[in-house]
This record gives C-alpha cells, structure tokens and sequence, in this order.
C-alpha cells in the first residue's frame, strides 16, 4: 500500500509539474525583461494568436487516444483555410457556405483516412502521411502556389477583431472545443470507447466493442477539428497561404505528448493540452523579445517533443507490469 | 555411458510458490529422454532455468560432460555448453528463405561486409545431406510444410553443436499432422546417434513411447518418477503424471443434464483447429472441453464468440440460429454470450487502466443522465459488485495492474457476469491465479449455474474440470473422442481419455 501511495504522491508533482514550469518561466523572464515582457499586450498576443495551434492539438490527441496518428492535420488545415479563402474571394459565396464546405471536407478526409487504414489493415501513420502529402498537392494545385488574401471581414471580426477582456475571441473558441473534448473524453461511454481502443484494443474487441468504428470515428474528428483550426487560420490572417499547416505540426504533437504528462499524467487531454501549449509559446515569445533569433522555435518544440516523449515513457516504466 | 547433463537437487521458488524443489535429472549421451508432466508441472520452468531466463534458488548442482557448471547461468551461457533449443514457436523468419534462416545468428551478429552466400549454400546442403533431410536452401520458409520447419529448425540448432551437445526439444509436435512426425523423429534419432543427449519435452504419450529411451516425470515442481521407457506401460506414465485422485466431488448425471433446457446448442463447427464439433450446452451445467495442446478445444471459445474464424456450422442460443460464418465478438455479446479469455494481459483485462474503466465497460450507458455519465455512481456500484465478487482491495479506483492475478480474474468475472449473459465462456480460468483465488473464482462459476447460467469452461487443468464440471467433453484431433458424465468424471479418465492411453477405448459410456 505503501507503494501505491507513493506512487499517488509522485503523480500529484507531475500533474503540476508543467503548469508549475510555466510559472516559473513567466517570472524568469518577467525579472530578465520586465518592460516588454510583462505587458498585457504580450499575453493578449500569445492567447489570441495561438488559438489555431491549440485546436490544431486537440484534432491531434482523439486519434492519439485511441491509439492511432494522424499526420494530415496539418495539411487539413491548410487545405481549410484555402477553401475558405478561394470560394469565399474567388467565387463570391457566403462566408458561412465557405467555412460548411471546408468543415465538410475535414469530415470526409477524415472518413477515408478511417475507411483506408480499417479496411485494408494499414498503419494510421502511414495512411494520414500519404492523405496528408496527398492534399498538400490539391492545395498548391487550386491556389497555384499563391497566398490568396481578402477573406471576409465577418469572419476576421469574429475570429481576431473582437476581444473579451482584451483578447481575441478565437481563443475563447479554443478554450469552448477544450471543454466540449474534455466532456467528450470524460463523461461520455463514446470517449471512454476512445480510451479502451487505445489502451487495450484486443479486450475492447472481445468486450463487444467496434474497435474499427471507434478508430474510423476518431481520425473523422481529428479531421474536423483541423479545419475548424483552418477556419480560424482563415479568420486570423485574413488570408490562407499553400504552406501554413506544415509547420504546425510538430509544435501540435509536441504539446500533444507534453500536455501528456500534465493533469492527467500519461493520459492525451485537452486542458494538460492547453497548458502545454501556452507554455510552449510563452518559452518562445519570451526568448524573441529578448532578441534571439527565430530558429529558437525549432529548438524548442523539437526538443520539447523529445523531452516529453521521453517522460511518458518513463512514466509508463513505473506501471508495473504483469506476467500473469 | 557418459552423461551429457546431469542436474541434482535444482529447487526455484516464484514469491513462495515452490516451482521447483529437489529435481534430479540425467540425460546421457546418444539418449532421446522424454520430460513429462502436467502445464504447471515445472518443464518449462526447468528448460528456463537451463536457458538462463530463471534464476534458480541456491543449492543445485548442474553437471555438463562431466564437469561442474555454476549457478545461475547468464543468458546465452548455455550456447559455450554446447545446449541448444528448438522450442514449439520455432523462431523461423518465414518470409526469409532456409538459408538465411540457417544463418540468422551469423547474420545478425557478424560483422564482417561479405555475407559467402556460396560457401554457406554448400554448409548448408552438406548439412541437410549429414542429418538426411530434405530441404532447398532458396525456398522461403513461409512455403515449406509445418515438419519441415521443424526440421530445418532442428537441423539449425544441432548445426554449430559440439558432438556431445544437449538439444531440447520442447513440444515440437504440437502443430504436425500426425503422418509427420516420423520424419521428425527420424531426424532426432540422428542427432542422438551422433553423440548428442537430446531431451524431449511432451504431453503426448504415443510419442513419448515410440520416441525415447528412457523418461522423467515430473509433478508439482517435483521429479515424481524416471526410468526406461520400454519397461513402462502408458497406464503407469499416467498415473505419474496425473498423480492421485482428491476428494470426490458429486456430478449430475446424465439423465439429470438430460432433463433441464439446452442453452446453446452448436452444430457441426468447423474452424481453427476443430475439424468437427457438435454438442449442447445445458442449463445451469459446468460443461469441461479439454485435450491436449493443438488439440482444437483452446479454440471453442474463441470460434464462438466471433473471435476467431469459423468456417461452418451454426450456434442455436435462446432459440435464435446464428451461423457461426458471421459471427463477432460484439453479436456474440449482444446475444447474450460472455468470454473470459485466457491470455488475461493481453484480451481480458486493461492493466494500464483503473478497476473502475475494466469493470465497467460494458454496463457503463446504464449510468449515462442528461449529457453526463454519473462517475461517482459508478465508482459506487463498482465498489458493491466488487465486495459481491470479493475483490482486494476492494478500490475501484486502483489501476488493475496493482491487483493480484486472482483479483483481476475476479474483476473480469464482474464485469461479465453483471451483463447476465446466458452463455459464459471461460478459458483457463484460474491461469496465473493463486490456490485461494482459485477457490473464489470456482464458487462464483457455481453460483452463476445456480441461477440457470450456461458455463463452456475450457481448461487443460484435468483436476480443476474434475472438481468444477458437471459433465467433459475430451478432443482428439480437432474432433470430440469422449463425454465424460457422473462418475467418469475424475481427473484420471479425463487424462486417460486426452492422453489417448488406449487408442481404441470407447468412448466412456454415459453413467
């Protein structure tokens, strides 16, 4: 008993363990850099600005909950973002028509990324890598390798314009989908399907459950909530550009599996997924306003992946494990 | 005769379970010697422990051609000693051909740039021809035929050992067809008469007598018996292995079990390694399938429940006709039918997950209000199933990993049991659980019966059939050979029956 009680303890410093590091690196660089760093400016920025990354993590940690990947986030995303743009400047629909097409065609990426890896048996890896190579190639096809640029007003005023309490309001948006996913994952049978999927995909079949269906279920809504972040890409630049989603895919899994090992220690979910969002920005925002350059942002979300891999595997070391 | 091993008073101890105690065991050079017992017996506890894998408790001795070997060996140790195992899994690479498969230790841990494809094809056929087997270096080993993957994994382990070597041979026959085996045999006999001690590890007894020389039995981690095999009738062997008889425990008969309700009635299943089976399962019956291992009953379960493949036949539950074909695990639980695997870390329980999430995963939309499924409710009802089932500690929150391997059992019998299926389905259900557990988990099964419950237990545990099962059905070769009834059904006839002692008995007439 001793041990389990140990082992209770141990968890409680690593639930705060990330949102303590995070305090502790505002007050580092609030002593380094007071009269830029500590500005409600500063923070208003990260809050609103990173908005889109957030969703983008929460799409990533459903599959990875249930134990698959999906690499074609980014590539929604993008994809998103540019439908929006095209049919929204290009061919003059309604803005809300615009964002229905682009959520319906996270929708079926999603489907086919599913139907793909249960019908034939493939890696999710492997499927969403080539999905997502795939729709990079559409993308720079309908635009021509062009930024197109003009959206809507309607949506920029709703999505960046707009603030409460002085930031934009697609960060409320974001902090909504934490909520509505943490619902999801927590109280419903359909998220804890998610879990059994992927901690025990053998014994959720034998219990009776669509292990297939849950898995397709998933990548659909990991699909989605990448264009919703393309949604609100759209909305905060005003534009979309052939390659934006690219680069946020690996700052999303590295605050997938660093929010991994908060709150919920060795468990994806959406508010440990928020904090290490944030604190990744704030390590970020913090070290460019102090001058350095911007390469500082691949060494950080580089190695935060790394380090939080490396975590949730130690962690899982410490489970003990049967041999029946 | 010198002999190649020679093994005095090895004991191991699993956390205070005496695996192991006093085991003397010689195996002589040119000898084919068999290793009997019961799963559990201690075999392959001892074939570990000779591998390095088991660290022995102190006090044994181990001799190699004479000299004196300190304990416990290190991994790998037992190659320098001229040991070699073939084990039941093979370990072929089959989508590799036979002569990389001959060479994969040289491939995997040479270091030098040239790989002699045509110096190693001349070893290698010299080698086929020296032990007379047959094999083409080139094919892939996923084309060869089952004896000969056992052969060229025999050929592989015997190839760099020194004359006076020790090959272990554990359960290789399990998946040959019976004409097969011969070649096998033929193949071990080889080896021995080369020099080499070659121990033979099997249940079965008809291979055992035609096979080796002489014999060790061993029963509950102790050498319960060894001699020569010809002066050994199969009767004696058995008795051996399967020890003396315990308490009588009082059966229904046949006209009893006759008189109540068929459950579920399965007729002509063909699929995995049943080849036919047709029979009913009754109301408020324990019915035992048990043989030997490969012998199609392990699959019953799993067929049934739509884990594994079926090829033909229908299952009739309820009333209601299900053809087998079309059957998956979620069908099967919605019609009423319950599986309690065997392979607990693996499909039966989530260890990484808590007792709550495990025990609840099937009744967890009963606790769904509004938009919220009711946790504290569920933490609550868990904590009540889990005194009924006594589970300890009775913490729904703890991760099943924590628990011992008799409360997780218990944990999977609440979770199945709270659905109320008709049918429950066990498979070695007291695998890995301690001797009080066992107990418990024996009564719940009763007790489910009580209430009209339908029990398959699957089990290669002759005595726990014995004491649990009102009524066992034996298989021979993916077919049903007996049913035992009433009095029959003791722990010797049922292993008589698996062993196949006589192969042209009767099948145990209904008492």
């Amino acid at each position: 008993m001793t041990l389990l009680k140990g082992g209770g303890r141990l968890s409680l410093v690593q639930r705060i363990a990330l949102p303590g590091a995070w305090l502790l690196l505002i007050i580092g660089f609030g002593i380094a850099n007071p009269h830029v760093f500590l500005t409600p400016a500063t923070f208003q920025t990260m809050f609103g600005s990173q908005a889109v990354l957030l969703v983008l993590t929460l799409a990533l940690i459903v599959p990875l909950t249930a134990g698959d990947y999906d690499l074609s986030v980014g590539a929604v995303l993008t994809l998103s973002a540019m439908m929006i743009a095209i049919l929204n400047v290009q061919y003059g629909w309604p803005i809300w028509a615009a964002i229905l097409a682009a959520l319906a065609m996270g929708l079926l990426v999603g489907f086919l990324n599913g139907i793909i890896m249960v019908f034939f048996g493939i890696e999710s890896l492997i499927v969403t890598l080539g999905m997502g190579t795939l729709l990079g190639g559409i993308t720079l096809w309908v635009s021509n390798s062009a930024t197109i640029s003009g959206i809507s007003h309607t949506l920029v005023d709703w999505v960046i314009v707009k603030r409460f309490g002085g930031i934009s309001l697609a960060f409320f948006y974001a902090i909504g989908l934490c909520a509505l996913l943490w619902w999801i994952m927590e109280y419903t049978s359909i998220g804890r399907r998610l879990l059994f999927v992927g901690r025990g995909r053998n014994v959720s079949k034998l219990s009776g459950v669509r292990v297939g269906r849950v898995r397709v279920g998933a990548l659909m809504g990991s699909s989605t909530l990448a264009a919703v972040a393309g949604v609100l890409y759209a909305g905060t630049s005003g534009g979309a550009d052939p390659t934006s989603g690219t680069n946020l895919l690996l700052p999303a899994f590295a605050a997938a599996f660093l929010g991994a090992t908060s709150i919920m220690p060795g468990r994806f979910n959406p508010w440990g997924t928020a904090i290490a969002v944030y604190f990744l920005v704030t390590g970020i925002t913090g070290l460019q306003l102090m001058g350095i350059q911007s390469y500082v942002q691949q060494l950080f979300y580089g190695g935060a992946l790394l380090v939080a891999v490396a975590l949730s595997q130690l962690s899982r070391r410490r489970v003990p494990l049967d041999n029946g | 005769m010198s002999a190649v091993l020679q093994i005095s008073n090895l004991a191991k101890t699993f956390g205070g379970v005496k695996a192991l105690q006093g085991v003397d065991l010689t195996v002589n050079a040119g000898e084919i010697h068999g290793l009997l017992g019961q799963n559990g017996s201690g075999k392959s506890t001892l074939i570990k422990v000779l591998a390095g894998f088991h660290e022995p408790d102190a006090g044994g001795r181990l001799m190699v051609n004479g000299s004196e070997v300190r304990l416990p060996l290190a991994p790998g140790d037992y190659k320098a000693l001229g040991m070699r195992f073939v084990h039941q899994d093979l370990g072929l690479i089959s989508s590799l051909s036979v002569l990389e498969n001959l060479f994969l230790d040289e491939i995997s841990t040479g270091n030098s740039a040239g790989i002699r494809w045509r110096s190693w094809r001349r070893t290698a056929n010299e080698l086929f021809r020296k032990y007379k087997v047959e094999l083409d270096p080139s094919a892939a080993v996923s084309t060869l035929r089952p004896v000969e993957r056992a052969l060229l994994a025999i050929v592989r382990a015997v190839s760099g050992a020194p004359r006076n070597g020790l090959l272990v041979l554990d359960e290789p026959t399990v998946f040959l067809p019976q004409d097969d085996t011969e070649m096998l045999f033929d193949l071990t006999r080889n080896v021995a008469a080369g020099g080499a001690g070659v121990l033979f590890v099997s249940h079965d007894l008809e291979e055992v007598k035609r096979l080796t020389n002489r014999f060790t039995v061993f029963r509950d981690g102790r050498v319960v018996g060894n001699g020569a095999t010809e002066q050994t009738s199969r009767e004696e062997l058995v008795k051996l292995i399967v020890g003396h008889e315990l308490e009588a425990v009082s059966h229904r008969s046949a006209a009893q079990i006759a008189a109540t309700k068929p459950v579920a009635v399965i007729d002509g299943l063909k699929g995995g390694l049943v080849a036919e089976a047709s029979f009913a399962v009754h109301e408020g019956e324990i019915l035992g399938v048990t043989g030997l291992s490969g012998s199609g009953f392990e699959d019953l379960p799993y067929i049934l429940f739509g884990a594994a493949k079926a090829e033909t036949g229908t299952l009739t539950l309820n009333g209601s006709v299900m053809r087998l074909r079309g059957q998956n695990p979620t069908s099967a639980f919605r019609s009423g039918m319950a599986l309690v695997p065997a392979d607990r870390p693996r499909d039966g329980a989530i260890l990484s997950l808590s007792v709550l999430d495990n025990v609840s995963m099937q009744t967890m939309d009963q606790f769904q209000k509004g938009p919220f499924l009711r946790r504290s409710r569920m933490r609550e009802e868990a904590r009540k199933v889990l005194s009924a089932f006594q589970v300890r500690p009775n913490d729904p929150t703890l991760p099943c990993s924590s628990l011992s391997g008799g409360n997780q059992q218990k944990v999977l019998m609440a979770k199945w049991l709270q659905t109320r299926p008709s049918l429950l389905m066990v498979h070695e259900p007291t695998q890995g659980v301690d001797v009080g557990a066992r107990e418990e988990i024996f009564s719940v099964l009763r007790s489910a019966t009580a209430e009209g419950m339908a029990v398959l237990c699957a089990s290669s545990d002759h005595e726990q059939l014995a004491l649990i099962c009102d009524r066992v059905l034996v298989f021979r070769q993916g077919r049903i050979v007996a049913e035992l009834t009433g009095t029959h059904v003791n722990k010797e006839e049922i292993s008589e029956q698996s062993y196949a002692v006589d192969q042209e008995a009767q099948p145990a007439e209904a008492s």
